[in-house]
């Protein structure tokens, strides 16, 4: 319905296209070693219009971690801003999700990308240089999920103690002693 | 403020032989509104660096989340942000309304904005109070004090809560609102309007004051998108940017209202701009109370148990201090299977260190008081 919603769903398609191709290519995983991807398969990559009223955002982008910091560049030059970046601890498919949200400030868009890493092995390039603001984002994810943000500048905890070693948002996480 | 030890930070020196320090502000400071530290390695009074370290009331919101039922999770969500409860409790019935599919009837989403707007004045009003109060106005304090306890014994007539509300129900309300607190409501607006006559006459044009404020921390437009700056912090940089405006959400499509914005992005713009989303607050109220629909304050077909289908929700709403979103991912159980609270004054802090970069200390507090921070919202 919206132009400029539908040109930003073909940039995505084709940052999808591109690196689908190269990786068929070089099957090594994303940050050497790592499974490309992971197990459940539902890191499938794609780019679905979301249903606004229920869900709560317009686009949905699932891609493979080592695609985040072109993502971010794309939401980036369509003049999004940064809302959050979060975890979701997928324990039973041995997984880890990372949520990146974006909104449109005056176009009131809402962007959603995702991506899923290996539990074993959380690790994932920052985007704190395309959005600075994602800095304390993920200092959050990493202290609450244990998920390593490569490349990140100064990955100690933010909210928790400075000397905290547990991960309180893993589904396995038993409480402080 | 301590000094913490009087030694050359690497890097941060910028000319040989001149010495530099570093300052703890906080985690006791009146400036800092609560228990945030903010680590400033200064060049005499200039700042060099900021890194505010957070964290001290931080209770782990999001884990209480996944270990209790969506009703129980509600009181939580008036204790994020205890100035803008309304605000928080709204993002957190809605999006479970939305995953859901619960109708609300109109009656409450008008009650829903009457109360949400009457708390953004209560919260602008403590906001202008403790701020002129960090810039060495003491007596506008109590005056501001004083008009949001009008506010307060409003919202407590109804709620029963002067600050935690926990007032909106999935659904509805938790009961409908009297004619003591309708009429009240009309009263309070045009004494409200005299009010904030009063206070530009008093303050606005005070010459102290636009000397501190004017041209000070100035904040851009591409600055805020960079770290998700929202709410008045960026309307104080130009942009008319309000998720009651661009994502429309309860019944505030239905009602006019202007989004204040000024393009300076100084410490007055913020000002300017909170002050004038107070009387825009008080047209919407006025006209809320107008467009007032009989009817039921609650659905009554909301099932007991509420339970999701499996998916991802995303809510959300204009609170004072700026964007507050809700994430609530379901598993279909009674329980969330995980609850993301994206507040508006962390997005707000974070580009604190790279816009005081070069000021004075007395500027950064009045930097610091002009992002109206609440750090309970920050720590979660």
């Amino acid at each position: 319905m919206n132009p400029d919603l539908s040109s930003l769903e073909t940039a995505f398609e084709g940052l999808l296209a591109a690196v689908v191709s190269s990786g068929s290519e070089t099957p090594a995983g994303p940050e050497g070693g790592g499974p490309s991807c992971p197990p459940s398969g539902r890191c499938a990559p794609r780019v679905r219009r979301a249903e606004f009223g229920r869900e709560g955002y317009h686009l949905e982008v699932q891609l493979r971690p080592d695609q985040v910091v072109e993502a971010a560049r794309i939401a980036d030059r369509f003049g999004f801003s940064i809302d959050a970046v979060t975890g979701v601890d997928w324990i039973k498919e041995g997984e880890m999700e990372v949520v990146y949200d974006f909104h449109h400030r005056l176009h009131g868009w809402r962007l959603v990308i995702r991506t899923r890493v290996p539990r074993q092995q959380p690790e994932l390039p920052s985007i704190h240089k395309v959005f600075p603001g994602a800095n304390w984002h993920e200092r959050e994810t990493h202290e609450f999920f244990g998920i390593r943000f490569l490349g990140h500048p100064n990955l100690t905890p933010l909210l928790l103690p400075e000397d905290a070693t547990y991960h309180p948002l893993r589904k396995d996480f038993q409480g402080a002693a | 403020m301590l000094l913490e030890k009087v030694t050359t930070p690497e890097g941060a020196a910028t000319q040989p032989g001149r010495e530099t320090f570093v300052l703890n502000l906080g985690p006791q400071h009146p400036a800092t509104h609560g228990v945030l530290r903010v680590k400033l390695t200064m060049d005499g009074e200039y700042i060099l660096e900021a890194e505010p370290v957070c964290g001290y009331i931080h209770r782990m919101h999001e884990k209480m989340g996944e270990n209790r039922t969506y009703a129980q999770f509600l009181p939580n969500t008036s204790r994020i942000d205890y100035l803008s409860a309304m605000h928080y409790t709204h993002a957190w019935v809605a999006v479970v309304e939305k995953a859901v599919g619960i109708e609300v009837p109109p009656r409450a989403e008008y009650i829903r904005v009457i109360t949400s707007e009457l708390n953004r004045i209560s919260s602008h009003l403590v906001w202008f109070g403790a701020f002129l109060l960090d810039l060495g106005g003491f007596t506008p304090l109590l005056y501001a004090f004083d008009d949001r306890e009008k506010i307060l014994d409003l919202l407590e007539g109804i709620t029963g809560a002067r600050l935690t509300y926990c007032y909106y129900r999935f659904g509805g309300l938790y009961n409908d609102v009297d004619d003591a607190f309708l009429n009240g409501t009309r009263e309070f607006v045009p004494y409200m309007r005299r009010r904030l006559e009063m206070y530009h006459k008093l303050v606005t044009d005070n010459i102290i004051l636009r000397k501190r404020l004017e041209g000070i921390g100035p904040i851009s437009a591409e600055l805020c998108r960079k770290y998700g700056a929202t709410g008045p912090v960026l309307r104080g940089s130009g942009v008319p940017a309000d998720v009651r405006r661009t994502e429309p959400y309860s019944v505030y499509p239905e009602l006019e209202f202007d989004i204040p914005t000024y393009p300076e992005g100084d410490c007055m713009a913020r000002y300017l701009v909170r002050m004038e989303e107070m009387a825009q607050s008080l047209r919407i109220i006025e006209q809320a109370l107008q467009k007032l629909p009989d009817g039921p304050y609650r659905n009554p077909k909301v099932p007991k148990t509420i339970k999701p289908p499996p998916g991802d929700y995303y809510f959300a709403v204009e609170a004072a201090r700026g964007r507050f979103a809700i994430r609530l991912v379901s598993d279909g159980s009674e329980i969330p299977y995980r609850v993301r609270l994206r507040t508006p004054s962390f997005g707000n802090l974070s580009l604190f260190g790279e816009a005081v970069r070069g000021m004075l200390l007395p500027d950064a507090l009045a930097l610091l008081g002009s992002l109206d921070l609440v750090i309970p919202d920050i720590d979660r």
